[in-house]
């Protein structure tokens, strides 16, 4: 495949974080997950739980719990406030003060009519849901102490709210609460400290189950409000619950990183009279499991450690098969390094800043797996902190490095950079129509800004020395309302590709400045897209790890497309558990297509035969050792590199270097317990601080 | 094996008694495990064994209670038969024929020859016979494991699960539908699946199996193909042994080599109790059928009974074998019993006649650490003097890149404590290990020596010397003598090998690899030097009695050699592979084991006679490196001329396996049988206190009689002392009063009577009246249809049976009043 220069880039440490809460949405497959520092990401769990959304978060904002209402999502959190999102324009549509202190937890019924959401300051306090906003519409029974979960039994008639040291029961039509079950606080030490109720879960059989602070798993009966059974999971804590649809198996996750099943099945074959069993446990994670989902077939839990874990149930899917296997999702789906290629300069985006850095540089030559000297050392240019609180959605750096643009939820901001004695200014003049990018892209020449705005629109502004200017914006004919998650512009100025989640791919001319084609739509959705420098085709890689190349100019799939579906691509290559984030093309071999994902780069070299499906897919390792005949012989088209792990971009720069962001993994790792051990200390804490909120 | 027609390769004595789950009885009284051939039934409280229930002529490989009558018990042995005992009297009820191997009590198991495992159900003909073949099989499950203990039955008989390897298969009989569940090889974590025990939940369809890595998987809804689900709890480090459940379900007891007994609640796993320190990997557990013993078999030999609070109650122990006996076996000539080694650092007292461990001895006297990988030291070489009274003891520990640390003590024996006492310690007595040790046989010799040889070339004589109390102004508090050393030999530097004393003491044969020396121990002269044909000297043994001018030797080079001690010349030699040599003390026979192809041959001979007196080839397969001729508390009178070698004295061995094996003629092994049958007669007599103080009765009588009377001497009478035991015992069953009316007659007559009759005379008259009635009763029970009575010789003596006196009447009579709720609470304790 060629040799190259690699610059290793390992200065960007990017690090995810903490998962709050989750909710998953059965019917359109979604889970919602909330991040510690307050970002929304919803995962397609229909589409290879590709991460279709992102809603960045806010300084200051911490969100308890998320609850789905048919397809309106809320979340309350600790500030007191009641959110819904928009899920089209990627933000908070408005927020409710509940005027009851910290909110800990949030739930609907059934119906989908009415939510409710459990304060610091012991009440229940329901909203009516409306088509556009919810409405206050009364307090429950207040009591004494907060409520820290709630739920509600199928019926509508009761809700269980789980609190310091008991457990009340409510009947939801008077607003009485009809049942006090206390809770057994735990044993030595921490009898003297009062036991918290982090979750609990009504059946329809008016079994209660709850998990709290002194490590138990309780069942009680709901009706009498009797205590059935105790499961002592833990020495610590039980954190969150999660029951599945047909109540037949329950997961709890508790603080030492193990998630514990327990299913309800009879105790003899014939018996019909069933209980609940501990049966699996699972240990996943390194720390604290806060939030759980149970789908239909697997269990999926995240916590301290950042990472989504998907375990799917062995006795509830084909054996040895895509859907068993076990799937880690530790970083975002999106490429969150910009590289300028012109100028050898990198963008990295952090969630409340961006930081720009030059690559270093090195004059000797080498052998392959050799390193080289380095005569100037990765220089971090500049340290640019978001404004306003608010975090950063999308950001982008020109090919010739002078611009520098990020959106946030609100906002887009442009600056322009100089670097001979290093400045930035705030282009302070912007566009009306500039308010919303969900997705930012610099022409290849630097004079042009696209911007994705609501319904799959883009503006396009031009820039240049003295101002920018609205130019004018570009509409796809769909009426899609679904926003923009990819944006990418040809090398030539004249094509501007777009995806949204809808899964439509739409190009645009930018001369004629109209809509020039829509990629026929596949069912799952793009997580790469770009265009041919030379012959402008469009090659696009799907979260099902397809790949498309498509011809602008014929406006129809390329030859070699073609035969890449009629053949398949190989069976290894569809196993893998993590979309390609990223695709560009060799400057000095057009044949050549660089892609990577999380655990490896690949050159696609479109001269060499296709992989056959008995061929040695990752082959790098004995082609070396190979005769050149031999070496000839055995080369298929998929060249994979697999030395780096956590790959964030792989880019290659004006001088035909590489340059690989990736991290080791033992730092990442070690990073993560470092951090954990921080927040749980903060953590221990909480009950206290948060009482100033 | 069945060559000589009569003698017989067979376990008796030290056998295992872990090789199989033992089996507690209903009352908890008794524990019955498999030990041997035979079924061995000890008591729970005592630890003694009461019965030896004999007839199975291999391996016994399973015991269980009948389930119908929890009185009888099957068992089932590696000769193709089930036997139903009744256990508490030693009866032998019925035999079963099957046409293959059985090795499982938990229905049957039959084994085909090709190490294939298959599990078959026994329909047990309804017969009155004794023997009884059974035809009727079915197969109910292929390829299960060959352990026991990884199949067994389920809730109420419902199903059966088998685990094999890395699949576990549960049979339903109702549906009769099977279902698997494999499981992965090993996860990623290097634990290790295979599955190594299983058991069933009494009351709630569960599962629990124990795995290689220590996990328990405890499996549920395994009816259903895919959503069978498990939960897993893990504390054993290593293989879980064993599991068994309390028969009420609520607890789950796990074991495996860390000798720690886990009680685990059921359905609040998180809650175990321990009982640590069981001294030794537990390799089977039971519970007794009323939850209230557990009892756990254990890799030395042993089986422990805990109570259910998780007390240790009783040991009962058998012969301890470990890996390999540095020590030779030896016959202590005082208690005559086995001595090897036993526990690290102890030596074992063993009685073979009795089979019952009597005491350890402390060798080492150092704390023993359990944990593998360390070296400690070990007992290598021990010898008893001719008399009894000195035993002496190697131990040796090897450091890697330290020196080799040697100590020889001396034990003297002490009437008082009727145990060995240690006299010298003599710490590096050669500087390197000790290849040989023996002590001088002459018992009438004033003085007692000891002979070592050892690596560094050289050999030491040790004697006995008083002390000299010239050192201190006061005498010694222990004026006792101590070992010294009193001649260091050597030849030509080589190295020494085995040394040998004669018979009287005279001579010392000391092998020096290729040469044999010959030393006279009164002056330490080098008599004479015999050598052969080059090959290192493997034994060495004088002659006995009548043959005691013969040196033998054996040599790498397969060559068994006799030399005349009188000419100096080589007697004879003949060409075999000889491993063992080995002289009996009381005769002038040798027994020599030779390994011949993977098979050792055993040869008896006289060194004088040129023809063996002796062979039987195949004994055992592997090698035979221990032996001992152990000498029998009373002798065989056996005419057959091949095994009149066997009537002074046994000949026990140690096969590869450490399988303590001895042989047996017909003769010994009919008159076994027949005393076990005599039982059978005798103790057909109910178990009532009646029982108890006859059986007691008797064995005084027959104490006084000659033990030579061998099977008749059995037959003796019944007690005709007192007149009333006549009358309980003669007159038949079922004209007899009630049994607490006699009770109190008998025990009466058993006192010593003090006439007090004036005292209850006034009560006379009354109890004439009820006499009446109850005599009207006797009269009516006489219409009956007469019933043979148990009693032996009851039908014989009946019609001897006098009539009662007027004054016995009346003696009855009164002692019928009498108040006997002592009686009672003493028959009961």
């Amino acid at each position: 495949m060629g040799e190259f220069k690699v610059h290793r880039v390992r200065f960007f440490d990017y690090m995810p974080s903490a998962i709050r809460a989750m909710a998953f949405n059965s019917h359109t497959e979604r889970l919602a997950l909330v991040r510690a520092d307050g970002a929304l990401e919803i995962f397609n769990f229909a589409d290879h739980y590709f991460q279709e959304k992102v809603i960045p978060g806010q300084d200051g904002r911490a969100v308890e719990a998320l609850c789905w209402v048919g397809q309106r999502l809320f979340s309350a959190g600790l500030n007191g406030e009641i959110t819904e999102y928009d899920l089209e324009n990627l933000r908070p549509r408005y927020t409710v003060e509940a005027y009851g202190g910290p909110i800990w937890t949030i739930g609907s019924n059934k119906q989908g009519t009415l939510l409710m959401v459990g304060c610091e300051d012991g009440t229940v306090k329901m909203f009516e849901i409306l088509k556009e906003r919810i409405q206050f519409q009364r307090n429950l029974e207040r009591q004494k102490g907060r409520i820290v979960s709630l739920s509600w039994h199928p019926s509508g008639t009761l809700i269980a709210a789980g609190m310091m040291d008991m457990i009340r029961i409510f009947n939801a039509e008077t607003g009485h609460a009809t049942h006090r079950m206390l809770v057994e606080r735990g044993v030595g030490a921490s009898k003297s400290r009062e036991v918290v109720v982090w979750s609990v879960a009504f059946l329809s059989d008016y079994t209660i189950i709850s998990g709290d602070s002194a490590g138990k798993v309780q069942i009680w009966d709901g009706l009498t409000g009797t205590l059935v059974r105790t499961h002592l999971v833990t020495k610590w804590d039980v954190l969150c619950l999660s029951v599945s649809q047909d109540e037949s198996s329950l997961i709890a996750g508790t603080s030492e990183g193990t998630v514990v099943q327990f299913q309800f099945i009879s105790s003899t074959v014939d018996q019909q009279e069933e209980e609940w069993v501990r049966t699996r446990t699972f240990k996943n994670h390194s720390h604290d499991v806060r939030a759980l989902a149970h789908t239909e077939t697997a269990v999926v839990s995240g916590g301290m450690d950042t990472q989504l874990v998907v375990r799917p149930l062995l006795d509830k899917v084909e054996k040895n098969t895509q859907e068993s296997a076990m799937r880690k999702i530790a970083l975002p789906h999106r490429s969150l390094v910009c590289c300028a290629k012109k100028a050898g300069l990198l963008l990295f985006q952090f969630p409340d800043h961006l930081e720009v850095w030059r690559v270093g540089e090195s004059d000797g030559h080498g052998k392959p797996g050799d390193s080289l000297p380095v005569k100037r050392k990765p220089e971090k240019l500049i340290q640019l902190k978001g404004k306003g609180g608010d975090h950063i959605y999308s950001s982008a750096l020109s090919p010739c490095g002078e611009w520098l643009a990020y959106s946030t939820v609100s906002s887009v901001r442009l600056y322009r950079l100089q670097y001979n004695n290093i400045s930035i200014t705030k282009v302070s003049k912007l566009p009306k129509d500039l308010c919303l990018g969900h997705q930012l892209c610099f022409s290849s020449d630097s004079t042009k800004l696209f911007a994705s705005s609501r319904h799959s629109s883009v503006i396009v502004v031009a820039l240049n020395q003295l101002e920018c200017k609205y130019l004018h914006t570009l509409k796809p004919k769909s009426g899609s309302r679904q926003p923009v998650h990819l944006l990418c512009t040809s090398e030539d100025g004249k094509w501007l590709a777009t995806a949204n989640t809808d899964c439509e791919i739409h190009v645009y001319d930018l001369h004629k400045r109209k809509l020039h084609c829509t990629v026929p739509i596949y069912s799952s959705c793009p997580t790469a897209i770009a265009i041919h420098p030379t012959t402008s085709h469009l090659v696009v890689v799907h979260a099902d790890q397809q790949i498309f190349e498509y011809s602008l100019v014929q406006k129809e799939y390329t030859e070699w497309s073609r035969k890449l579906q009629k053949q398949g691509l190989h069976s290894l290559w569809l196993e893998r558990d993590t979309p390609v984030t990223h695709v560009t093309f060799s400057l000095k071999n057009p044949a050549h297509i660089i892609l990577h994902d999380m655990f490896m780069f690949c050159i696609i070299d479109q001269s060499l035969p296709l992989p056959e499906s008995k061929t040695l897919l990752y082959n790098q390792m004995t082609l070396r050792s190979l005769p050149e005949q031999e070496r000839i012989r055995h080369s298929h088209a998929f060249k994979i590199c697999k030395n780096f792990k956590h790959v964030m971009c792989v880019s290659l720069l004006e001088d035909h270097s590489l340059v690989v962001a990736a991290e080791p993994v033992l730092h990442y790792l070690s990073e993560v317990s470092k951090r954990a051990q921080t927040t749980l200390s903060q953590f221990a804490g909480q009950y206290i601080h948060v009482m100033g909120l | 094996m069945v060559e000589h027609g009569d003698i017989r390769v067979v376990h008796r004595g030290g056998s295992k008694i872990n090789f199989r789950k033992p089996v507690i009885t209903n009352d908890s009284r008794f524990l019955l495990c498999a030990s041997g051939e035979s079924v061995k039934v000890f008591s729970t409280s005592t630890e003694e064994c009461i019965h030896d229930l004999r007839g199975h002529t291999d391996l016994v490989t399973g015991v269980l209670i009948k389930p119908s009558n929890h009185l009888q018990a099957f068992s089932c042995s590696a000769d193709g038969t089930v036997r139903l005992w009744d256990f508490t009297d030693g009866i032998l009820i019925k035999v079963r024929l099957l046409p293959s191997i059985v090795v499982c009590p938990v229905l049957s198991v039959s084994v085909s020859s090709q190490s294939l495992f298959q599990l078959v159900a026994v329909h047990l003909p309804q017969s009155g016979d004794q023997l009884v073949e059974a035809r009727e099989l079915s197969a109910v499950l292929t390829g299960i494991s060959s352990n026991p203990a990884a199949t067994v039955f389920g809730r109420g008989g419902e199903y059966i699960a088998s685990a094999n390897g890395l699949q576990l298969e549960v049979y339903f009989f109702k549906k009769q539908k099977a279902y698997r569940f494999s499981l992965k090889e090993d996860n990623k974590k290097g634990g290790k699946n295979t599955f190594t025990c299983v058991a069933c939940h009494p009351n709630d369809d569960c599962i629990a199996t124990g795995h290689e890595d220590g996990k328990i998987r405890l499996w549920r809804n395994f009816n259903h193909k895919k959503e069978y689900t498990y939960s897993t709890l893990h504390w054993h480090h290593s293989a879980v042994s064993s599991l068994s459940f309390t028969p009420e379900g609520t607890n789950l007891l796990s074991g495996g080599i860390e000798s720690v007994l886990v009680q685990w609640r059921y359905n609040q796993e998180n809650q175990r109790d321990f009982l640590p320190r069981l001294g030794a990997a537990i390799t089977h557990i039971a519970v007794s059928p009323d939850g209230a013993l557990y009892c756990t078999s254990h890799s030395d030999n042993k089986i422990t009974i805990i109570q259910s609070c998780v007390k240790v109650s009783a040991v009962i122990q058998g012969l301890v074998k470990g890996e390999s006996v540095g020590t030779d076996l030896m016959i202590d000539p005082r208690s005559k019993s086995l001595v090897l080694n036993g526990k690290p650092g102890h030596l074992q007292f063993y009685s073979l006649q009795r089979d019952k461990l009597l005491y350890n001895l402390d060798i080492v006297q150092q704390e023993y650490i359990h944990e593998s990988g360390l070296q400690q030291f070990e007992v290598v070489k021990a010898a008893f003097d001719a008399s009894g009274n000195w035993l002496a003891t190697v131990e040796e520990r090897k450091q890697k890149g330290a020196e080799l640390e040697l100590n020889l003590k001396l034990w003297a024996f002490d009437e008082q404590t009727q145990s060995f006492v240690l006299n010298t310690t003599i710490s590096a007595p050669h500087e390197a290990q000790i290849t040989g040790m023996c002590f001088s046989h002459a018992t009438d010799s004033q003085t007692t020596m000891l002979v070592s040889t050892s690596k560094d070339g050289h050999f030491k004589a040790w004697q006995l010397a008083a002390q000299s109390q010239t050192d201190g102004k006061q005498p010694s508090v222990c004026p006792c003598p101590s070992w010294s050393c009193d001649f260091v030999g050597a030849y030509h530097g080589l190295v020494p090998e085995c040394c040998s004393f004669s018979a009287d003491g005279s001579l010392l044969a000391v092998s020096f690899q290729e040469v044999v020396t010959v030393w006279s121990p009164a002056s330490w002269e080098l008599l004479t030097t015999l050598s052969q044909p080059p090959k290192a000297i493997r034994n060495l043994c004088f002659g006995r009695l009548s043959c005691s001018k013969y040196l033998l030797g054996t040599t790498d080079s397969n060559l068994l050699c006799c030399w005349n001690l009188l000419t100096c010349s080589l007697e004879w030699s003949t060409s075999m592979d000889v491993s063992l040599l080995l002289a009996d003390p009381l005769s002038e026979n040798m027994a020599a084991f030779c390994c011949q192809a993977g098979c050792t041959d055993l040869f008896v001979f006289k060194p004088s006679e040129p023809r063996p007196l002796f062979s039987q080839k195949a004994v055992c397969s592997g090698m035979v490196t221990r032996a001992v001729f152990a000498p029998r508390e009373e002798m065989l009178e056996s005419c057959e001329e091949s095994s009149q070698w066997l009537n002074r004295s046994q000949l026990y061995f140690l096969t590869q396996y450490m399988d303590l094996m001895t042989f047996t003629t017909k003769t010994e092994e009919e008159r076994l049988m027949a005393s076990s049958k005599q039982l059978v007669i005798d103790d057909s007599v109910a178990m009532t206190p009646f029982y108890l103080l006859l059986g007691k009765h008797r064995q005084q009588q027959q104490g006084g009689d000659d033990p030579q009377s061998g099977v008749s001497a059995e037959r003796t009478p019944l007690p005709q002392g007192s007149v009333a035991i006549k009358e309980l015992l003669q007159t038949p069953a079922h004209v007899l009063p009630s049994t607490s009316f006699l009770c109190s007659m008998f025990v009466q007559s058993l006192l010593i009577s003090v006439t007090d009759s004036s005292k209850h005379a006034e009560e006379e008259m009354e109890s004439e009246k009820e006499e009446e009635d109850s005599e009207e009763e006797i009269e009516s029970s006489r219409t009956r249809p007469e019933q043979q009575a148990a009693v032996g010789g009851g039908e014989a003596a009946e019609s001897a049976a006098p009539a009662m006196t007027k004054a016995q009447v009346r003696e009855l009579r009164r002692v019928k009043k009498l108040d006997h709720s002592w009686l009672a609470g003493l028959l009961d304790s």
